[in-house]
């Protein structure tokens, strides 16, 4: 993506494409850790959901089904705040690659 | 028709207020720009003005309802002094970063330790590196024309830069001076309708207003900034040439005093230059052939013109109202002595701080300065680059 010179920029640090944080793909900081979502032990407390800073929870139909690796940054706060008897959400490690697209 | 009115600096400043009307004024009282508040408070309250009138917990809250209010799309100012202006300092950088015109009076005073509410410029001066145009002046009247250009300079959609003028603490702020009030139409029409630049308030459009930058992106915005106040130069001369055309006082970035045959030269901002005419007058009168340069925009800094107009001075004294601890010289002097750096024949300069925690500069203190460039000028030689008017030593 061709970024602008600061001849191009918008006054004020304005930025007219607004929502583009979209781009910013947040799961490249993922340093070695990642959640794993086990459906089956899942109450649908929605906790993870809540706490996520990363908005990476993935819901349909009114239910978690998973977490959205493009923006999870591995933080950890899911599971550790999963009520569950048995977790349903627990960290696993994972080979360290950057994501493509990802600004920082 | 302009009449004549017995004011004192901060009355100055709030009688321009009441003509231009701005939309949001945010302010903390501190001395001794309370009476600027004040005043406004009070038009505010008998109905003369129509703008929100803000009293938020603190200064740095001021500059933030300043931030918000001009980011809304509002034309917006504030009053303050010494440690409120400290308080509102990393708010100043965000002003200047997200170009929004706020206008600030800033009456000159000391900053802690010791506690001292007289007038000196460590406020402002630490303020430099902001992002504001920084306007001074020397007397009430220079203080409420300069309060009116500041809008027109700092709202011009080339420059969109917060700029605060700045006027004496006491030795302005609180002098009685029969100035010369504008109409308030006319004052309304030379300053005009404000023109906002993408107004949070208008929905039409969707954009985000001080995003987060990273690495990629933080430099290319702040070189976009820098812009902003390297176009005002152009804009501060025709507005100071306007403002001259309409009410019969013009501006330039400096005011040159009996300057034409000068050989010796004494360079002093604001209230200190009224005083430093005097002494030019009666050194003048021994047959001493020296002038006097008053600053009145420190930034952007006109570093070309002052330069010209003292390249061939023998000797010159930059007097600043504040001091650089560790720096080599004062702000003004070191922005003066480099700016005469590239000039093969330029004078000597030296620096001396006055006038710290409002202590008094005298026109004896001025020809004691003189004396000194005398010296220089005769012998080719300065002894001392850096030194102190009237401190005990």
């Amino acid at each position: 993506m061709k970024k602008e010179t600061w001849k191009e920029l918008t006054i004020g640090t304005i930025n007219l494409d607004a929502g583009n944080s979209v781009k910013n793909l947040t799961g490249t900081w993922r340093s070695g850790h990642k959640p794993e979502f086990i459906a089956d032990n899942c109450i649908q407390c929605f906790f993870c959901w809540l706490y996520c800073p990363h908005f990476a929870i993935l819901v349909e139909d009114e239910e978690v089904i998973g977490i959205n690796y493009d923006y999870c940054t591995g933080c950890g706060m899911c599971a550790e705040e999963c009520p569950s008897k048995e977790k349903s959400i627990v960290m696993v490690k994972e080979e360290i690659k950057l994501a493509e697209g990802g600004t920082t | 028709m302009s009449t004549l009115k017995t004011l004192n600096g901060n009355q100055t400043i709030a009688e321009a207020v009441r003509q231009i009307d701005p939309d949001v004024l945010a302010a903390y009282p501190i001395t001794p720009s309370t009476a600027i508040v004040e005043t406004i408070a009070k038009f505010k309250a008998d109905g003369l003005i129509t703008g929100e009138f803000v009293c938020p917990e603190s200064e740095h809250s001021a500059m933030s309802v300043c931030i918000g209010s001009a980011s809304a799309g509002g034309r917006v100012m504030t009053a303050t002094a010494s440690q409120g202006l400290a308080l509102m300092w990393e708010m100043l950088y965000i002003a200047a970063g997200l170009r929004l015109p706020i206008i600030a009076a800033i009456v000159n005073r000391s900053l802690s330790a010791p506690i001292n509410i007289h007038g000196d410029h460590s406020d402002t001066m630490g303020a430099r590196d902001a992002g504001w145009i920084q306007i001074y002046s020397e007397n009430c009247q220079e203080a409420y024309d300069n309060f009116i250009q500041a809008f027109r300079i700092a709202e011009h959609l080339d420059v969109r830069t917060p700029t605060l003028v700045g006027l004496d603490g006491f030795i302005i702020s609180h002098s009685m001076e029969v100035i010369q009030v504008e109409d308030d139409q006319i004052v309304k029409e030379f300053v005009g309708e404000y023109q906002p630049v993408y107004p949070l308030l208008d929905t039409s459009r969707k954009f985000t207003v001080g995003p987060i930058d990273f690495t990629d992106y933080y430099f290319e915005h702040k070189r976009n900034q820098i812009e902003g106040i390297e176009n005002a130069p152009p804009v501060i001369e025709q507005v100071g040439k306007e403002f001259g055309e309409k009410f019969g006082r013009a501006y330039g970035f400096f005011e040159e005093y009996r300057m034409d045959d000068a050989e010796t030269c004494i360079v002093v901002m604001s209230s200190a230059a009224g005083t430093c005419k005097d002494a030019i007058d009666e050194l003048r009168e021994e047959g001493k052939r020296i002038g006097l340069l008053k600053p009145r925009v420190f930034r952007p800094f006109p570093d070309k013109k002052i330069a010209e107009a003292l390249k061939n001075m023998n000797a010159v004294a930059v007097l600043d109202r504040c001091s650089s601890p560790g720096a080599f010289g004062a702000p003004l002097f070191t922005e003066i002595r480099n700016a005469l750096y590239d000039y093969d024949q330029r004078p000597k300069v030296v620096n001396y701080v006055y006038g710290l925690g409002g202590r008094d500069i005298r026109v004896e203190h001025f020809k004691e300065v003189a004396e000194e460039l005398d010296k220089i000028a005769g012998t080719g030689k300065v002894e001392k680059i850096y030194s102190y008017v009237n401190l005990r030593e």
